[in-house]
C-alpha cells in the first residue's frame, strides 16, 4: 500500500483547492508579486477603469486586473500595499488587502440562511400534518378510505383539492427540484419524493373523478399518504439541518479564535484596524488578556501566551523578543509588540481552518462504494418501482391496482439516496473537527482511514521521542575546579561556537546565572573539538582522542565516561593548562510524556520502532528508558524509508513520525506519515497527520479518532443500507405472498424522513469522543 | 394487461435512456463569465466543456436553500469547497488533462461534469 502523501502533497492541487481568492493569473512582465485588494463602492462596470488606471498609475506597478463580479482587483508589480489602497481611495473608493473569505461573516450569514430555511420547513410540516394527521386517524378507524357514492365523491374531490394545497404551498420544492433536475437528465431526492407523492394522488384523484376505469374494489383514495409523506419529510429535512449544524462546531470554534481587530503602530500613531487591513511588517500592540491578531515576531517586551487552542498544549508559553507569535493564541501576562510575519490567510490559524476545512469534505476509500451506489440508485428506484406495480398487476390479487400503486408508491418513497449518501461525509466532518480540537490535523479521509489500520509506528529519536535540544545533564570536576568555574570557562569557550553541544553549555550557564569572559585564540579541531584561551589559561574541549594527543592525563575519568555514554550521555572531556579539569555531559532528554504515550499505543497493539542516526550504546540506552524494545541505529538520513519499506516488506501498516522537514521522504513512503511540531511554526503540508504539539500522546489521539471515527462511518453504512436497500424489497411487497405483509406508504414516507436524520444524529456522538490519556 | 406490461417495460426503457444514455449538450466555457446556477436540485448547466492545458477558472452561484448543495466537491482534482449562498464563488482549476471529470455535491444528488477536450 502506497501512502496518499506524494500525491496530496501535490501543490497545483493545494491551489485549486483554496478559498477561490487566490488567484494564479499569467503575469505581465514575469514579475511573480500579486496582491489582491477587495474595493467596496464599486457599484457600476465603469468603475473598473478607473479603479484600474488609477493602480497602474502607481511606479511599480505592472498591471492591474479587476474582477467586477468579485468586487476584487488583482494588482502585477512590486509598490507597497499602503500606496495601492491610498490610489484606490484617491480614486473614490475603499480598498482593503484580500483575505480568505471573512469566514465569521460567512458563518454568520449562513447561520441566518439555515435558521430561515428550518422556519420554513418547520411551516410547511406543520400545514402538511394538519392535513395528513387527522386523514390517516380517519383512515385507522374506518379501514379503507374508499369512494362509493356520489357524496363520498363530492367529500373527497374537497379532501383531494386540500392535498393539492399542501402539496403547493409544502411540497413545492419537492415538484420543482424534480421536474428541474428531470429537465437535466438527472434524478435526485425530489424526483422520487414527487413521483411518489404524485403517483398517489393522481391515482386518488382518478378514482375519485372516473371510479369506473378503476375496478370496484380498488377504489381507494391515498390522500393521507401524500399529506404525511410531504409533512414527514419536512419535519425530517428541518431536524436534519439542526443536527447539521451541531458537525461544524469545531470549525466554527477555530473560526472563532481569529482576532477581529488589531491595534498597529503606524507613524508613531497606535491605531485599532480591523485585522483585514492589517499589513506585513506592520508593528501590533497586544495587551494582556487579548487575542493575538495575525503571526509575527515579537520585537519588545515579554509574556506568556496560551497556545492550547491551536496546540493543546496547556502550560503557557513565554515568549520574549526573537520569539514567534501565532494569531488566535491570548497573550495572558505581558504587554507585547511584535512584527506581522504573516497576515490574512496566510498565518498559521488560518491554514488550520482551511485545512480541517478541507479533510472535513474529503472522503475515506470506504466511502466510494456508497458513492458509487448513490450515484445509480435513483433512476434504479424507479424501475424497481415500475417492475413491482408490473408484478403486482400480473399476478396479484385483487384489487391488483390498488396493491400495484401501494407498492410502486412506497419503494419511491422508502428508497431515500441521502441517507447512504450522508454516512461517510457527516462522520468524517465530526471526525477530523474532533481531532483538530486536540491538536491533531488530519489531511484527508484516506489518512484517516489508514490511520486506523495502523500496526507499526517508526518513531524518529531526536525531536520526536527526546526534546530535540541537548542539555547538561553532568559536570565531573577533577583536581581545584568547581562546577561554577568549569562551566564560566567552558561556556566563555563555547560561546562563539554554533555547534548544539556548545549551545547546550552555554545555555546552562547562563540559567545557573554566569557571566561569561573574553575569547582569544579560537580554533575549531575538526572532529576533535575546540581550543582557545580565556583569562590568559589554555583550553581544550573535546573527545578522548583530542586528550590523548595532547597527553593529557585522564586517569579514572575514562570509566566515568563510559558509564555516562551507557546512559545515552554525550561524555565532553575539557582541560585547562593542559590538565583535564572536568567531565562535561550533554544529552538530549526524552520528553516527558513519551514513556506514557509509548506505552499507549503498545497497549493498543501496536509495534513500536525508533529510528535514529546516533551510535547503537546512545540508541539502547534511550529505547530501554522510553520502553521500546526495538531500535534501528545509526540510519543514515536517506535510509530511513528504507526501514520504513522494510517494515511493509513485514505486512505492517507502518506509520512513521518525524520532524516533517528531514524526514520527508520517509513520512512520505510510509502508510501514514505524521509530522510533529512544536508549537505553531509546523509545516502543516509536509505529512499526512500533523501534531500540532510536540506530546507523543499526539499519535495515540490521531490512531484513536481514527478507529472511533471508522466504525461510526460502518455504523451509519449499515443503517443506511438497511434503511435503504434492504427496505426496497419489503416495500415492493416481497413479504405479501409468505405473510400479507405491505408496507403503508405512510410508514415509509417516516422510515425516509428520519433515516438521513439518524445519521446525521449518529455521526453526531462523535463529538463526545474522548483520547483517553494516561 | 398486455398493452400494461408493453408500456410499462417502455417506461424502464424511457428511464434508462433518458437518465443514463442520453448525454445532453455542454455549456462551453467562455471568457470567464460562465456562472453555473446551484438551484432546485441542480447545477444549470450541469455540463460544461473546456480547453485542455490550460488552467481556468468557474463561477458558482448557489440559491439552493438546501445544506445538500453546500459542498462542492470535484475528486479527481481533490478540490471540495463551500457554496455561499446566494454569492458568486469562484473555484480555480488547474490545467487538466484531456477527460471527463465529475463535480456533485456530498451525496451526489447534484451531479455535473466538466470535459476536458
Amino acid at each position: 500500500m502506497s501512502s496518499t502523501n506524494t500525491e496530496s502533497g501535490n501543490p497545483s492541487c493545494h491551489e485549486g483547492t483554496e478559498t477561490g481568492q487566490h488567484h494564479h493569473h499569467h503575469v505581465p512582465g514575469g514579475s511573480a508579486v500579486s496582491q489582491e485588494l477587495m474595493i467596496e463602492g464599486a457599484g457600476c462596470a465603469s468603475c473598473v477603469g478607473k479603479i484600474e488606471s488609477a493602480l497602474k498609475a502607481i511606479p511599480g506597478v505592472e498591471n492591474a486586473e479587476m474582477n467586477f463580479a468579485q468586487r476584487t482587483v488583482s494588482v502585477f508589480g512590486s509598490a507597497p500595499a499602503e500606496q495601492l489602497i491610498k490610489a484606490v481611495e484617491g480614486a473614490g473608493y475603499n480598498a482593503k488587502i484580500s483575505l480568505a473569505d471573512n469566514e465569521d461573516d460567512a458563518l454568520a450569514e449562513k447561520e441566518k440562511a439555515d435558521w430561515a430555511y428550518y422556519k420554513r420547513l418547520m411551516r410547511e410540516m406543520t400545514i402538511a400534518l394538519s392535513l395528513g394527521v387527522p386523514l390517516m386517524i380517519y383512515s385507522i378507524v374506518v379501514g379503507e378510505m374508499t369512494v362509493t357514492s356520489t357524496g363520498e365523491r363530492i367529500a373527497w374531490l374537497a379532501v383531494g383539492l386540500l392535498t393539492l394545497g399542501v402539496m403547493v404551498f409544502s411540497g413545492k420544492h419537492f415538484y420543482v427540484g424534480a421536474w428541474q433536475s428531470f429537465k437535466n437528465h438527472s434524478a435526485n431526492m425530489d424526483t422520487l419524493i414527487a413521483l411518489g407523492t404524485g403517483t398517489a394522488w393522481v391515482y386518488s384523484m382518478v378514482v375519485v373523478f372516473v371510479p369506473h376505469l378503476v375496478p370496484e374494489m380498488a377504489r381507494h383514495v391515498y390522500f393521507e399518504a401524500t399529506a404525511m409523506i410531504i409533512g414527514l419529510i419536512d419535519l425530517g429535512l428541518a431536524l436534519e439541518l439542526k443536527a447539521r449544524g451541531r458537525t461544524s462546531e469545531a470549525i466554527k470554534r477555530l473560526i472563532g479564535l481569529q482576532a477581529k481587530t488589531a491595534r498597529v503602530i503606524r507613524d508613531d500613531k497606535e491605531l485599532d484596524i480591523a485585522i483585514e487591513q492589517v499589513l506585513l511588517n506592520d508593528v501590533v500592540r497586544v495587551r494582556p488578556g487579548e487575542k493575538i491578531p495575525v503571526d509575527g515576531e515579537v520585537v519588545e517586551g515579554h509574556t506568556a501566551i496560551d497556545e492550547s487552542m491551536l496546540t493543546g498544549e496547556p502550560m503557557p508559553v513565554e515568549k520574549a523578543t526573537g520569539d514567534t507569535v501565532a494569531a488566535g493564541t491570548i497573550n495572558k501576562s505581558g504587554s507585547i509588540l511584535f512584527k506581522a510575519t504573516r497576515v490574512g490567510k496566510d498565518t498559521a490559524l488560518a491554514q488550520i481552518i482551511n485545512m480541517v476545512k478541507r479533510a472535513q469534505n474529503s472522503k475515506p476509500p470506504i466511502g466510494r462504494l456508497a458513492d458509487v451506489i448513490s450515484a445509480y440508485f435513483v433512476p434504479v428506484v424507479m424501475i424497481i418501482a415500475v417492475v413491482s406495480a408490473l408484478t403486482w398487476l400480473n399476478f396479484g390479487p385483487e384489487p391488483a391496482v390498488a396493491f400495484a400503486i401501494v407498492s410502486a408508491t412506497t419503494v419511491l418513497i422508502i428508497a431515500c439516496p441521502c441517507a447512504l449518501g450522508l454516512a461517510t461525509p457527516m462522520s468524517v466532518m465530526v471526525g477530523v473537527g474532533k481531532a483538530a480540537e486536540a491538536g491533531v490535523l488530519i489531511r484527508n479521509g484516506e489518512a484517516l482511514q489508514t490511520a486506523s489500520k495502523i500496526t507499526a509506528m517508526i518513531l524518529d529519536k531526536t525531536g520526536t521521542i527526546t526534546l530535540g535540544a541537548p542539555k547538561v545533564t553532568d559536570v565531573l570536576v577533577a583536581g581545584e575546579y568547581d562546577e561554577q568555574a568549569v562551566l564560566r570557562l567552558a561556556a566563555t569557550l563555547e560561546s562563539g561556537s554554533e555547534h548544539p553541544l556548545a549551545m547546550a553549555i552555554v545555555e546552562s550557564a547562563q540559567e545557573r546565572g554566569i557571566e561569561t569572559g573574553k575569547v582569544s585564540n579560537f580554533n575549531a579541531i575538526a572532529g576533535h573539538g575546540v581550543q582557545a584561551e580565556v583569562d590568559g589559561k589554555t583550553l581544550l574541549f573535546g573527545n578522548e582522542k583530542l586528550m590523548r594527543e595532547r597527553t593529557i592525563e585522564l586517569g579514572d575519568f575514562v570509566e566515568m565516561a563510559q558509564a555516562l555514554a551507557a546512559e545515552a550521555k554525550t561524555p565532553m572531556y575539557f582541560a585547562v593548562d593542559n590538565k583535564l579539569a572536568a567531565i562535561i555531559a550533554v544529552a538530549d532528554p526524552i520528553k516527558e510524556d513519551s514513556i506514557a504515550a509509548i506505552k499507549r499505543l503498545q497497549h493498543n497493539g501496536i509495534r513500536v520502532v525508533m529510528l535514529t542516526g546516533d551510535n547503537r550504546a546512545t540508541a539502547k540506552a534511550v529505547a530501554k528508558k522510553a520502553g521500546i524494545k526495538e531500535f534501528f541505529a545509526e540510519v543514515l538520513p536517506e535510509e530511513k524509508s528504507k526501514k520504513v519499506q522494510e517494515l511493509q516488506m513485514e505486512g505492517e501498516v507502518v506509520g512513521m513520525t518525524g520532524d516533517g522537514i528531514n524526514d520527508a521522504p520517509a513520512l512520505a513512503i510510509a502508510n501514514v506519515g505524521f509530522a510533529i511540531g512544536t508549537g505553531t511554526d509546523v509545516a502543516i503540508e509536509s505529512a499526512d497527520i500533523t501534531l500540532m504539539r510536540g506530546s507523543l500522546h499526539g499519535l495515540a489521539d490521531a490512531i484513536a479518532v481514527s478507529k472511533a471515527t471508522l466504525r461510526n462511518i460502518k455504523q451509519n453504512l449499515f443503517g443506511a443500507f438497511i434503511y435503504n436497500v434492504a427496505g426496497v424489497p419489503f416495500a415492493a411487497g416481497v413479504l405479501y405472498p409468505f405473510f400479507g405483509l405491505l408496507l403503508s406508504p405512510v410508514i415509509a414516507g417516516a422510515a425516509m424522513a428520519f433515516s438521513s436524520l439518524t445519521v446525521v444524529t449518529n455521526a453526531n456522538r462523535l463529538r463526545f469522543f474522548k483520547a483517553q490519556e494516561h | 394487461m398486455m398493452i400494461i406490461n408493453i408500456a410499462g417495460l417502455a417506461l424502464i426503457a424511457l428511464i434508462v435512456w433518458w437518465f443514463w444514455l442520453y448525454k445532453p449538450k455542454e455549456a462551453e466555457l467562455g471568457e470567464n463569465d460562465l456562472v453555473i446556477t446551484v438551484e432546485n436540485g441542480t447545477y444549470s448547466p450541469s455540463r460544461i466543456k473546456v480547453p485542455a492545458g490550460a488552467p481556468f477558472e468557474i463561477k458558482f452561484m448557489r440559491k439552493d436553500q438546501s445544506p445538500c448543495s453546500e459542498t462542492l466537491l470535484i475528486p479527481e482534482l481533490q478540490i471540495s469547497d463551500t457554496l455561499p449562498l446566494n454569492k458568486l464563488k469562484t473555484i480555480q482549476l488547474p490545467a487538466m488533462s484531456s477527460g471527463e471529470y465529475a463535480f456533485h455535491c456530498q451525496m451526489q444528488m447534484y451531479r455535473g461534469q466538466i470535459t476536458v477536450k
